[in-house]
C-alpha cells in the first residue's frame, strides 16, 4: 500500500530511534568535555557502549539502581557536568518519579533523562515495560523539557541540541526499526513545531514514531482530495502554541497522534490549548486509558488504532465536526 | 499433586527446559539464560515442595504461595505451571504473541492461573510476598510463602527495604530465593555493581540464610528446601543463596550473561534440544 502512495517524505534506510540517540551521544562528548553518561544494566539496549568505551572516565555504571542514578546525576549536575542518564522508559520516569522531581525538576538541575524502549512498539515484552505515560508524567513537571523525536537523525539531532540546552529535560525514543525520513543535516530547535506538510482541511500533530504514520496518512488522505497540513511536533514542553493556533486558524480542526496514553500527552496539550484560545474539533490518536500488551510493534500499532490507516479515519471525523 | 521422585523431577527438568527453548525461539524473543538455570528450583517447589492446587484461587489460602520477582524468567514459569496442571500445554504455544495470556512478563490482566501478581520491573517482588506472608499471618493460615528473585535485582534499593521490614516483623512463614548465577544484563555482577558479601548483608539484616551450593542438581535443591523450610517459624525470614549457571542444560548457553534475553536461531535451537531428552511430550 505504501509504495503505490505519493509521499510527501520518502526513505531509503530504517534505523532505531535509540541509536540516534547513542550516536548523539558520542559526538557530544567529543564536542563537550562535560557530558557524562549514566546506564542501569542497559547499556547495550540503549546504544552507550561507544561512549562508554570512548570516554570510560566519564561514564557511570550505576547498576540496576534507577533511583540512585538519578541522584547520582543530579550531584553531578551541581558540580557543572552535563549528565545524560540511560535506561528504558519506564524505569526512567515512573520509576523515578520523586527522585526527579525533586532532585532534578524541583532543584532545577541540568539532567538529560534519556529513554528508550518507550511506548506500544517495544513490543514482545509486554505492557509491564510499555510505558503509555511517560509523557504525561514528565510534562507535568514544572521546569521539565519534554522531546519525543521521530526518527533516527531527529534523535540524533536533539541530543546534540540538549547539550546546549540547560535545564531539566526528558528525551523519549524506541526500540523499533523506523523509517529515517528527516535530514541528517536539520537544525533541532527545542521547542519549535516544524511544519512538514501544508494543507488547508486538517492539521495532524503527530509526536515520535507516529510523525511517520502521518506522513502516510497525509498522503492517503490527498488521494481522496483531502489536504492535511503534518506538524511534527518533537517537542510536548515547552509547548509551540503559536504554531498549533495558527495552524487551527487555517484548517479548522486537529488530529492529535502519539504512542501514549490520551490522558495526559500531545493531545491533552493541544485540547488544553484550544480550549483556551479557540475551540475546534480535535481527535486523539493515542491509546484509550489501557495498558499495552505483547505482540509486534506492528500487530500492537493495529490493535490499538495507532497507525496511518486510524489517522485517516480520525482526520475525516475531525473535518465532519467543523 | 503427588511428590514426585528424583528420577520423575529429571525427566520434568529436560521437558521444562525444552518448552523454555521452544517458546523463546518461536517468537525470537524472552530470556532463555535465567529460565535454564532456574529449572530445577521450580520444579522441585511445585512438583516435590509446595502444596498447592492447579484449580487456582487468588487468594491461596491454605497453599504454598510462589512469587516471581525476576519476571523475565517467565517462560519457565509458564512451562512449570502448564507442566503442573494450571493450564493447556498447548497454551504454551501463544508465548509473548498477541492476545495471549502468556505475557512477556507475568501479569494477572488476562488471568492467567497461577500468577497472583505482574512482575517484570525489577525489586518490587520481595515487598508483595511479604505482605502475602503477613496475610497468612493474620489468617492463621500455617502455610508459606516462596519469592525468587535475581542477584542483579539486589542492586534495588526497594530490596533492602522489603529486607529490614521482613525481620523487623518477624516475618518467618517466608523463604526468599536469590538466582545467584553472577550475571546480570551487561555482564557478570562483580563487573556491573559488585554484591559482595551477600550472605553477610542478608544476616546482618536479621535473616536465615542458607546457601544451596549445586542450584543446578535436583537432590541438592530438594535437600536444600526441606532444610530452608526447617528454618521457617523461628522468628526469622528464610533466605536461599541459589547457586545456579545461566543457560544450564546447554553446552553453547552455559555461564554467561550473553543468553540473557536473546533467541536461539533454529539451527541453535536445534542443537539445543539434542542435548535435551523429550520425556514428557512437546507441546
Ligand atoms: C527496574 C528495572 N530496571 C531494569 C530492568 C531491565 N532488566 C531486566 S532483567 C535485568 C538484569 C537482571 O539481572 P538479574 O537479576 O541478575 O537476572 P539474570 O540476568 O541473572 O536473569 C535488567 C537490568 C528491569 N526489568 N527492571
Ligand atoms: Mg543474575
Amino acid at each position: 500500500m505504501e509504495k503505490t502512495l505519493d509521499l510527501k517524505y520518502t526513505f531509503t534506510e530504517k534505523k532505531d530511534t535509540r541509536s540516534g540517540f547513542g550516536d548523539g551521544l558520542l559526538e557530544a562528548g567529543r564536542k563537550n568535555p562535560n557530558v557524562v553518561g549514566l546506564c542501569a544494566d542497559l547499556i547495550g539496549s540503549l546504544k552507550m557502549g561507544a561512549f562508554q568505551k570512548e570516554f570510560p572516565e566519564r561514564f557511570f555504571q550505576v547498576g540496576i539502581a534507577e533511583a540512585n542514578m538519578i541522584g547520582l546525576a543530579a550531584g553531578l549536575a551541581i558540580g557543572d557536568k552535563i549528565p545524560f542518564t540511560g535506561t528504558f522508559a519506564n524505569f526512567s520516569t515512573g520509576r523515578v518519579y520523586d527522585q526527579i522531581r525533586q532532585s532534578v525538576a524541583y532543584s532545577d538541575k541540568n539532567v538529560k533523562i534519556c529513554a528508550s524502549h518507550a511506548g506500544l512498539t517495544l513490543g514482545e515484552d509486554g505492557a509491564t515495560h510499555q510505558i503509555l505515560e511517560d509523557v504525561g508524567m514528565m510534562r507535568m513537571l514544572p521546569h521539565m523539557t519534554v522531546i519525543n523525536p521521530c526518527d533516527y537523525n531527529q534523535t540524533k539531532a536533539a541530543t546534540l541540541a540538549l547539550v546546549d540546552h540547560v535545564g531539566p529535560a526528558y528525551l523519549r525514543f524506541g526500540r523499533p526499526v523506523w523509517p529515517i525520513f528527516t535530514p541528517a543535516d536539520q537544525k533541532f530547535e527545542i521547542g519549535k513545531a516544524w511544519k512538514m506538510i501544508e494543507g488547508k482541511d486538517v492539521t495532524i500533530f503527530a509526536t515520535g514514531h507516529l510523525v511517520w504514520e502521518a506522513v502516510v496518512a497525509e498522503a492517503m488522505l490527498r488521494e481522496e482530495g483531502i489536504y492535511a497540513e503534518v506538524i511534527n511536533i518533537h517537542t510536548i514542553k515547552p509547548f509551540d502554541e503559536a504554531a498549533v493556533l495558527a495552524s487551527i486558524a487555517k484548517t479548522g480542526c486537529a488530529v492529535s497522534a502519539e504512542e501514549h496514553q490520551i490522558n495526559g500527552g500531545l493531545g491533552d496539550s493541544i485540547a488544553q490549548s484550544l480550549a483556551r484560545n479557540s475551540p475546534a474539533p480535535l481527535e486523539y490518536i493515542g491509546v484509550l486509558d489501557s495498558f499495552g500488551e505483547s505482540g509486534t510493534p506492528t500487530q500492537l500499532l493495529e490493535k490499538y488504532g495507532l497507525n496511518a490507516e486510524n489517522i485517516v479515519k480520525a482526520a475525516k471525523k475531525a473535518i465532519s465536526r467543523k | 499433586m503427588e511428590k514426585q521422585s528424583i528420577d520423575q523431577l529429571k525427566q520434568i527438568c529436560s521437558q521444562v527446559r525444552r518448552d523454555c527453548l521452544r517458546m523463546v525461539h518461536a517468537v525470537q524473543s524472552g530470556h532463555p539464560g535465567a529460565a535454564l538455570g532456574l529449572t530445577e528450583y521450580f520444579v522441585a517447589l511445585y512438583f516435590n515442595e509446595m502444596t498447592h492446587d492447579s484449580k487456582f484461587k487468588m487468594d491461596g489460602k491454605g497453599e504454598d504461595m510462589f512469587f516471581l520477582s525476576n519476571g523475565h524468567v517467565s517462560a519457565l514459569w509458564y512451562s512449570v505451571l502448564a507442566r503442573s496442571g494450571y493450564f493447556s500445554t498447548e497454551e504454551l504455544g501463544t508465548f509473548r504473541k498477541l492476545n495471549s495470556r502468556l505475557q512477556g512478563h507475568p501479569a494477572t490482566h488476562e488471568g492467567l492461573p497461577g500468577i497472583r501478581i505482574a512482575s517484570g520491573s525489577l525489586g518490587q517482588g520481595l515487598s508483595v510476598a511479604i505482605g502475602v506472608a503477613q496475610a497468612k499471618k493474620i489468617d492463621k493460615d500455617d502455610k508459606l510463602v516462596y519469592v525468587m528473585m535475581g542477584d542483579g535485582e539486589q542492586q534495588e534499593g526497594q530490596v533492602w527495604e522489603a529486607g529490614m521490614y521482613a525481620a523487623h516483623h518477624k516475618v518467618d512463614n517466608l523463604i526468599a530465593a536469590i538466582d545467584y548465577n553472577g550475571q546480570q544484563i551487561d555482564g557478570p555482577t562483580a563487573k556491573i555493581m559488585d554484591l559482595k558479601n551477600l550472605r553477610a548483608k542478608w544476616e546482618a539484616f536479621g535473616w536465615d540464610v542458607i546457601e544451596i551450593k549445586k542450584g543446578n542438581d535436583i537432590e541438592s535443591v530438594v535437600n536444600g528446601l526441606a532444610e530452608a523450610k526447617g528454618l521457617t517459624g523461628k522468628g526469622k525470614p528464610v533466605m536461599i543463596l541459589l547457586y545456579t549457571e545461566m543457560g544450564y542444560g546447554v553446552d553453547f548457553m552455559v555461564g554467561t550473561h550473553k543468553w540473557h534475553g536473546v533467541a536461539p536461531s533454529d539451527a541453535e535451537l536445534e542443537n539445543a534440544l539434542g542435548q535435551l531428552e523429550e520425556t514428557l511430550g512437546d507441546y
